[in-house]
């Protein structure tokens, strides 16, 4: 079973990403389910959602504690939260922010995990522009299947697809290729430069 | 069709399959999305042949069902927490008339203290009401047992609640097959009703009764409900054959043949447990669990055959009566009552107001239940730190002011610390 664990504020469409997640497990075939951090619903609050991933039937019901994927909408709560809490030591980490680990201070975090396995995504900022609002969330599901194999990128695009029928799709469609395609670029060119 | 769809979407789509004729409800929290999706689904003509009513209580919800199952349609409605206490009065009239209204319930707590989390608080406050009431364990259940609710009900001409976790199963979103019509119109036939408002036929249904015969209506609610588990399991099975897979009955058992360790419980919490339990499994416990379906009628003989090689018995309760323990707890001790070798019983109150269950601590209670039973019942979790402080704040001082406040207090200072250290780690 593979678990993920998506945290962001109100408003940022965090648990519309784990939704959107799941269905893109579902198109492939497997078992997925997506649930929020029941809260009250307030715009900015702190906010998590879950999404587990496996190929049989997903009985269990409690939160996720310790995640194999780590997605961070919002880069301002690893101030007040303690975001990392139980993240796989072999797990991945996505950031949504246009700077790099050490301007967050989260290079000694990133340290600890697997070369390549933390990114960050300039989520916000490709939503903007894509989509015309800061909604964070089909980038980072983009980005994700740049550097996991949790779900494949045209599986994330169908699920998106599914959610915002018509242009709004479109736009996060595009937003969501636009950022893998950043991720792997990066990526890509690290592994030249490390060969 | 299968589809990744949230529970509480599934629902409301299953719901329409059943083809309602009246819907109401008062679309405020406590809600779930069920009405507003089979709102949807009336509007888009989906559902045809069905008014979508907007009421202006929930009290008026349940009162127009009522109004409307007596004139001979086939009457839904759904609530949950503070919102089924306020039509408390209807939940009565509606079992004691024999209309075979059907309800979903989205299980939350009930304060004071506030919270909008779940637990099965507001289906225990009204399980004395009358209702037929089954726990769903999955959110593929939760969307079939409306179909058997709806027979089942219409059958026995009682009303029926379909209790669904809230959040845990209605927002969540999984995997689930919604049927096809066809399959849905062979199992479930039109509404046929036993009594009817009918101009044609003047009657009236709800009359003064007077101590020279209150019993005997009440008597024939009792009756026509302890006579019903064969029908509850008939229909059940009925299900099983035209749909492909188990819903409904009175209660499932896993891994009991020879287990001298049985969980009991109700609703999503069966999952989790479920996990734990093939967990000890692989380390040759003895360990089982009988997953309560079906809670009212309470299937005593039922019961008892399931747990009739247990040694131990751990009730498990997402609910709690204050003044005397679990409620399922209790339900399951009288089922025991006069019973030779009866196994003991052991209760744990947990989940309470949205608390996470996790498989940790259900594998630490289940172990310590095995060696080390404890006398009344054990609340999973429970912060005794926490406690100690107010009960010991409470004894110095009369006016010592709100428990719910003062214990938010003490958590914050202790966020707030813990940020602190954290904040002092990084920063070293």
């Amino acid at each position: 079973m593979f678990q993920v664990r998506i945290h962001g504020r109100g408003g940022q469409g965090v648990v519309t990403a784990a939704e959107m997640l799941s269905v893109a497990a579902f198109l492939e075939g497997k078992h997925a389910q997506a649930f929020p951090s029941f809260g009250s619903e307030r715009m900015g609050a702190p906010v998590v959602a879950f999404c587990r991933i496996a190929d049989r039937e997903i009985r269990l019901r409690e939160p996720i504690q310790t995640p194999d994927v780590l997605i961070v909408q919002d880069a301002t709560l690893f101030k007040s939260l303690d975001v990392l809490e139980g993240l796989n030591p072999r797990g991945h980490l996505l950031v949504n922010t246009n700077r790099d680990f050490a301007a967050i201070h989260l290079d000694g975090a990133v340290a600890r995990l697997p070369m390549g396995h933390a990114q960050t995504c300039p989520a916000t900022d490709l939503a903007r522009q894509h989509i015309g609002r800061p909604a964070p969330n089909t980038a980072l599901l983009g980005a994700l299947t740049a550097f996991t194999d949790v779900v494949k990128l045209s599986s994330v695009m169908e699920a998106i697809a599914r959610t915002f029928p018509g242009t709004v799709g479109e736009a996060n469609i595009a937003c969501a290729r636009a950022a893998h395609d950043l991720v792997r670029q990066r990526l890509d060119a690290t592994e030249t430069s490390h060969a | 069709m299968l589809e990744q769809i949230e529970g509480s979407k599934a629902m409301a789509r299953t719901i329409a399959l059943c083809r309602p004729q009246v819907i109401c409800a008062y679309p405020i929290t406590p809600q779930t999305h069920i009405v507003e999706g089979v709102g949807e689904l009336v509007r888009d003509g989906t559902l045809a042949n069905c008014e979508f009513i907007n009421v202006e209580s929930e009290f008026a919800a349940l009162s127009v069902a009522i109004g409307a199952s007596a004139a001979g349609a086939r009457a839904y409605t759904a609530t949950a927490s503070q919102g089924l206490l306020f039509m408390a009065e209807a939940v009565y009239n509606a079992a004691g008339l024999g209309l075979p209204i059907v309800m979903t319930l989205g299980n939350r707590a009930i304060g004071a203290p506030i919270n909008i989390w779940n637990d099965h608080s507001d289906a225990m406050a009204l399980r004395e009401s009358g209702w037929i009431q089954l726990f769903a364990e999955t959110n593929q259940e939760a969307a079939d047992l409306h179909i058997i609710a709806f027979r089942l009900a219409e059958e026995l001409s009682v009303p029926t609640m379909v209790c669904v976790d809230g959040f845990i199963l209605t927002h969540a979103m999984e995997r689930i097959d919604i049927p096809d019509q066809k399959i849905v119109d062979a199992y479930l036939p039109p509404y046929e009703p036993v009594q009817v408002l009918d101009v044609e036929h003047p009657m009236s249904i709800g009359a003064m009764v007077g101590p020279d015969a209150f019993t005997e209506v009440r008597y024939l609610q009792y009756y026509k409900q302890q006579t019903s588990f064969r029908l509850i399991e008939t229909l059940s099975q009925q299900f099983a054959k035209l749909f492909g897979r188990v819903a409904g009955g009175l209660l499932r058992s896993y891994h009991t043949e020879d287990a001298e360790f049985v969980v009991v419980a109700m609703g999503s919490i069966n999952g989790t447990i479920k996990d734990v339990i093939d967990e000890m499994r692989a380390e040759d416990i003895a360990i089982g669990l009988v997953s309560l379906v079906t809670f009212r009628p309470f299937p005593i003989r039922a019961l008892q055959e399931a747990l009739a090689h247990a040694r131990d018995v751990l009730v498990i309760d997402k609910a709690l009566d204050p003044g005397m323990g679990g409620p399922l707890a209790s339900n399951v001790a009288i089922a025991f009552r006069n019973m030779d070798d009866a196994p003991n019983l052991h209760s744990a109150i947990c989940g309470l107001g949205g608390r996470p269950v996790t498989k940790a601590s259900l594998s630490r209670l289940f172990r310590q239940a095995m060696v080390q039973p404890w006398e009344g019942p054990h609340f999973l979790d429970l912060n005794d730190r926490v406690i100690a402080r107010e009960i010991h704040r409470r004894g110095k001082a009369r006016r010592a002011g709100p428990a719910a406040e003062n214990i938010l207090k003490i958590l914050e200072r202790e966020r707030a610390e813990k940020a602190r250290a954290r904040a002092e780690a990084g920063g070293a």
